[in-house]
């Protein structure tokens, strides 16, 4: 059997504080097979954004192993992108030079007509055609958020980590950034992890939802999506992706120790 | 630029020049006591080689020690704000040192190098510039947000190509903040020494020379050259920062 692209293999991790030692993930297990595109939910500060530091090389487990594409990860590889709640681009770039930055570290054989192509050719899957040469500045928060998804796979990254991405944007922005992520998807297939704090969110664009426990995290319960690729948003209204919705808000309670474990086993 | 935003500081420039002639003359001042814009002319005219000759001292000793300011105060914003410990290790030491009002440093240098004039006068419009760049580098550099480093070294980038790509260029605006203050304490530093040490040059000295020959008209026409190099360097500097950091001015809204 193939080995998934990404896995992570009881990952323990601690973060040295003022006030001591804090353990934040405790035997953390995930595994996404190439093409998969799994969801990450748990309690607020339980460790979710340190897992995707972890995925990403830019920080080391205590114990435990991360492995990407058969390789133990020992630090940073250009093989990741990166996208988080604050788009954090660059205000001296325009949004073209902003989106080509990756490719300036990791292809430097490049043409720099080459990258401007691709760049474009992204911008304008996401709906920026026209913006290219507009400051971050002068665009509204959904669109920064499309620059900063454009950024994060503009050099064809195997993995992509999205760090709550759509967070900040209002209800009607996120739907149709969530209709982006499945355009793009079907376009520039990538394995992906996508933390996230809405439910209806995972059950969109994710094939497998993982529930995290609250601090120190482990995996506490893992959901299969039943809907394949491309999906409609009337999808979340089905009784199907309702009664999802129900296990899934059963387990963060039981994350967040406001419901007994065994309740839900019966 | 329109010709309003050049017409209305020339404008106001005159109104003032005018007011000054009118409060000398209505108050019937001698001229050792307050010069007129009208004496101001004739002593610029009497001495006009030397304003150019020691203008030009004052200029580049100042812009000398302006950009030794930038270097080491780079340099040092640098160390600080990307390391914990020599920030906590420099920061007293600095403050400590600012602290010292530079008159006071001016005889000690004028005194340990004497007669090094140019070396002296740039000495201190140095080490009275560089600590607000130091700081403002340091606090740019150990603000940033760390996504801003992830995107970068998520792709395997060396500390100094992130240092080179995002921190430098997002501490501009901060840099050009500082370098605004800097421009004239650095200025007030020069002639802090031109004034003090004896046989020197630049306009310091000029001053000093208006002084002892009780010229009161040569002394006010030196505060005016003074005023006007300030002026230019500083928008020197405005219009280093539109071309370099121009990207942080917001459109007005
Ligand atoms: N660099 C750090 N040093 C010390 N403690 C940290 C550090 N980064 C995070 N923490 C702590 O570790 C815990 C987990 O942080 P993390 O950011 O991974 O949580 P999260 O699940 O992403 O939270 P949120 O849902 O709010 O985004 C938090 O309690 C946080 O305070
Ligand atoms: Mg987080």
């Amino acid at each position: 059997m193939d080995r998934p692209l990404i896995e992570i293999k009881g990952v323990r991790h601690a973060y040295q504080t003022q006030s001591g030692r804090l353990p934040v993930l405790d035997g953390l297990k995930l595994a996404v097979p190439e093409g998969g595109f799994s969801a990450v939910v748990g309690p607020s500060g339980c460790g979710k954004s340190t897992l995707t530091r972890l995925i990403a090389g830019l920080l080391k487990p205590d114990e435990g192993e991360v492995w990407l594409h058969g390789e133990l990860v020992k630090g940073p590889k250009s093989i990741v992108g990166m996208a988080f709640q604050n788009p954090v681009l660059l205000e001296w770039r325009t949004i073209l030079q902003n989106v080509m930055l990756p490719l300036e570290i990791v292809s430097t054989k490049m043409s720099r007509h080459e990258r401007e192509d691709r760049a474009l050719h992204l911008l304008a899957l996401v709906g920026l055609e026209g913006f290219e040469d507009k400051r971050p500045s002068e665009l509204s928060g959904g669109m920064r958020q499309r620059a900063s998804l454009c950024r994060a796979i503009v050099h064809k990254p195997e993995v992509l980590i999205l760090d709550e991405p759509f967070a900040a944007l209002d209800a009607f922005t996120r739907e149709d950034l969530w209709q982006t992520m499945h355009a793009v998807k079907a376009e520039e297939p990538f394995t992906g992890v996508l933390i996230t704090h809405d439910l209806r969110e995972a059950i969109f664009l994710a094939d497998e939802i993982v529930v995290l426990s609250g601090r120190p995290a482990c995996t506490q319960y893992v959901m299969d999506v039943h809907l394949k690729g491309p999906r409609d948003i009337e999808h979340l209204y089905t009784p199907k992706s309702a009664d999802a919705l129900n296990i899934l808000r059963r387990q963060i309670q039981i994350a967040q120790g406001r419901a007994p474990a065994e309740e839900v086993a019966q | 630029m329109t010709w309003k935003q050049i017409a209305v500081p020339i404008a106001a420039l005159v109104i003032f020049g005018l007011f000054w002639e009118l409060l000398v003359w209505v108050n019937g001042w001698p001229n050792y006591k307050m010069a007129s814009p009208s004496d101001l002319w004739p002593a610029f005219w009497k001495f006009r080689w030397l304003f150019l000759e020691y203008g030009w001292d004052t200029l580049w000793r100042t812009v000398a020690g302006l950009v030794l300011a930038v270097v080491l105060g780079v340099f040092l914003g640098m160390i600080m704000g990307l390391s914990r410990v020599m920030r906590d290790a420099l920061y007293p030491l600095l403050v400590g040192f600012n602290a010292i009002p530079k008159a006071t440093v001016v005889p000690i240098i004028a005194l340990l190098f004497v007669g090094q004039h140019d070396m002296n006068t740039i000495l201190i419009a140095f080490l009275i510039s560089f600590f607000p760049i130091a700081v403002s580098v340091s606090i740019g550099l150990s603000t940033l947000e760390p996504e801003y480093r992830d995107i970068l070294a998520s792709l395997g980038a060396s500390r100094f190509t992130i240092f080179w790509k995002i921190a430098l260029p997002k501490t501009l605006p901060e840099f050009f903040g500082a370098l605004k203050v800097a421009v004239t304490l650095a200025f007030i530093g020069t002639n802090l020494m031109e004034i003090v040490e004896p046989h020197g040059r630049g306009l310091g000295h000029l001053f000093d020379s208006g002084k002892i020959s009780a010229d009161y008209p040569l002394m006010f026409a030196v505060l005016i050259a003074l005023a006007l190099m300030g002026i230019l360097l500083y928008y020197v500097v405005v219009a280093m920062e539109k071309v370099f950091a121009g990207w942080a001015e917001r459109a007005p809204t």
